[in-house]
């Protein structure tokens, strides 16, 4: 997995609420069996026509926000399936960190594990982003995971929480499924144990 | 030692390891598999020379993508869906895991296969690379959806790196008045909460409504606690659950079955074990409820109109206004009144046979509206045998309904059954997201009671006129 540091990008304003998972990476696109390519695919639906052209109101599409890293999204953020075709989508597109009031369990789990950072804020701090990010491509702003503080393009300072453990496999870019081999030896007793209290299962 | 809840209960009996900051690997006793999230999970332990650590413990079948028109023995036109399918004969194969392949009557979707083959059992951890997975929560199992890496990590260590969730409970209390079914229930409760209203909690399903509902219809409530947001739904296990699990081809037998149902017995919420979040509704106020909108929380009663834009707060609004752009509808119109071009009946909300039966109680000796395009597509090859047997698909066939082999199928359109641009479906399946069952195509979920009367009437129909 990709190390997340520290990031200073553009950010791209998407205030609309509930944005699902099916707004992120349509099912036409889910029949890949590859991890990869799916950033052209990102937003299909309200990024290009039926015909292929783009739509030119839609936020990613406008030249000031092309090459966003950060998105700065209404609540609710990834709601929907499980799809990690949605963070795949994103981080393929270029985006490396996602911040919103809230986001849905599973789409905010599956983040971590593609490198991206995703951030819950209260809303009037959402809101200071939101409009920093609307000034367009001069205003960069910086995320810096290890100090957990988001920086505007005016210099205000927002600190973020992030879980300690995310936070360390993000900087790290650490495997998960090498962390929890070394814990085998705890998985092989529980499975003894299991095996005389609830043989059934 | 303290009260626990029935949650508390599960994930302390599934705690492989623990660290300091409470970050723990949850032992995970059922793992099911499908063609569209496993893939890449399966290629990533080949590229790492892992194996499947528990292949006993997972079952795999192929429903996203499969064709339910009768003729699917002659494989699969579309050629990603072929490949995605094919890959998951491969994988099942080459890994060792249970399989149910297309030609397997067994086959189906993967969580109404779960529980009707026993697999599902009270007390257990289940995952599943889908969101729906929430669905075996009907059996007091903490279940839920995950993603391609955290598949790959459950086939790879048989655990999930996890946190606690908090406890919430829902509590329906009372009776339902007729024609109200569990799908008006879970949408209520969607429309209470709302779409997120359940994000970092597991819902616990309390009162007199669930414990009278049949194991179908939790599994319908359970099924939509992800739209709610929540992470899991739960319901106790009681008689009715022991009922449903005794005797299904992998459920314990004999002495097992004794020590199963001991334990089994000791699973439900303690009293006076303390609940962070508490949502009760009168189950004598829910009503036949349909959704207007292009998410799970925009629900209303049958008898409703169109709701105005300005009268929702925040980013709501602008929500609101764009779907109902988006489904063609105007502030002020009657729910009743808005016509239908296609009816869908399936999905793991509401492809099982009580719900099969509902539909043909209302269809029964009637038509279809000329020109309406209707399908009845069952969960499982098992539940058609079923409906066939029970004379239920005769009475489907004469209304003029498609009758279709098992899948996914138009609940997110990822096989050929999909709506065109414009066309109004309503649908028993859980989400009405834009494009979800086509693309521009507009959805209005209900229960399969609903979706019948509508069948009939061609619009949205509030079934109680029929009953």
């Amino acid at each position: 997995m990709d190390k997340f540091e520290k990031i200073t990008g553009i950010a791209a304003p998407m205030p609309l609420v509930n944005i699902d998972t099916d707004m992120i990476i349509p099912k036409v696109h889910l029949k890949s069996i590859k991890r990869t390519g799916f950033g052209k695919h990102l937003f299909d639906e309200m990024r290009y026509n039926r015909d292929g052209t783009e739509v030119a109101d839609f936020v990613l599409n406008k030249p000031q926000y092309r090459d966003a890293e950060i998105l700065i999204a209404g609540d609710n953020f990834g709601c929907g399936s499980s799809r990690e075709h949605a963070p795949w989508a994103i981080a393929d597109f270029g985006i490396k960190c996602v911040v919103s009031t809230s986001f849905a369990d599973i789409f905010f789990n599956n983040s971590f594990k593609n490198g991206i950072l995703p951030i819950v804020l209260p809303q009037e701090q959402v809101d200071i982003l939101m409009a920093d990010a609307e000034k367009g491509a001069n205003a960069r702003m910086t995320v810096d995971l290890e100090a957990q503080e988001i920086t505007t393009s005016d210099g205000d300072v927002i600190p973020f929480d992030v879980d300690p453990f995310k936070k360390h496999c993000l900087l790290n870019g650490l495997d998960d499924i090498a962390l929890t081999m070394e814990k085998a030896a705890s998985i092989d007793t529980f499975e003894s144990s299991m095996s005389v209290q609830r043989p059934w299962v | 030692m303290s009260p626990k809840t029935l949650y508390d209960k599960i994930w302390d009996a599934h705690i492989a390891h623990e660290a300091e900051d409470g970050t723990t690997l949850l032992y995970i006793d059922r793992h099911l598999v499908h063609e569209v999230t496993s893939p890449q999970a399966f290629e990533g332990l080949r590229l790492t020379g892992r194996k499947v650590r528990a292949p006993d413990k997972t079952i795999a079948v192929p429903d996203h993508n499969v064709p339910t028109t009768l003729d699917r023995t002659k494989g699969i036109d579309n050629e990603q869906s072929r490949i995605q399918v094919d890959a998951l004969d491969r994988n099942a194969k080459e890994f060792g895991v249970h399989y149910y392949p297309v030609s397997d009557i067994r086959q189906g979707i993967v969580h109404i296969v779960g529980p009707e083959n026993g697999w599902t059992l009270p007390g257990m951890t289940v995952v599943c690379g889908d969101s729906h997975t929430a669905t075996h929560g009907a059996f007091g199992a903490l279940a839920h959806g995950i993603g391609t890496s955290e598949v790959e990590h459950v086939l790879a260590t048989q655990t999930l790196i996890q946190k606690k969730s908090k406890n919430m409970k829902v509590e329906v209390t009372g009776k339902l008045k007729p024609g109200v079914t569990p799908k008006d229930v879970t949408l209520a409760i969607i429309g209470a909460t709302g779409t997120g209203g359940g994000t970092g909690y597991v819902i616990e399903y309390c009162g007199e409504v669930f414990r009278d509902m049949s194991m179908e219809g939790r599994m319908t409530v359970c099924n939509m606690a992800i739209e709610g947001g929540a992470r899991a739904g739960l319901v106790a296990p009681d008689e009715t659950t022991f009922e449903y699990v005794k005797g299904r081809t992998h459920a314990p037998k004999g002495a097992q079955w004794e020590a199963a149902l001991t334990w089994w017995k000791t699973l439900y919420t303690d009293e006076g074990a303390q609940f962070d979040k508490v949502v009760t509704l009168r189950g004598e106020d829910i009503e036949p409820v349909v959704t207007w909108g292009t998410s799970p929380e925009d629900v209303l009663p049958i008898t409703g109109v169109v709701p105005d834009p300005s009268q929702f707060k925040g980013g709501k609004v602008d929500a609101a206004r764009r779907s109902l752009e988006y489904m063609g509808l105007k502030p002020g119109q009657k729910l009743s009144e808005i016509e239908i071009d296609t009816v869908f009946i399936g999905s793991c909300t509401n492809g099982r046979i009580e719900d099969l039966r509902a539909v043909a109680d209302v269809v029964k000796g009637k038509k279809i509206k000329e020109g309406l395009r209707a399908m009845i597509v069952p969960g499982s090859g098992l539940v058609r045998a079923q409906a066939e047997e029970e004379g239920l698909a005769e009475i489907f066939q004469e209304a003029g309904f498609e009758w279709r082999l098992a899948g996914c199928s138009m609940c997110l359109a990822m096989n050929p059954d999909q709506l065109s641009e414009g066309e109004r479906c309503v649908s028993t399946s859980n989400r009405n997201f834009e494009g979800r069952q086509g693309y521009k195509g507009r959805t209005h979920l209900v229960s399969p009671p609903m979706a019948a009367a509508a069948a009939i009437t061609g619009r949205l129909t509030d079934v109680r006129e029929m009953m």
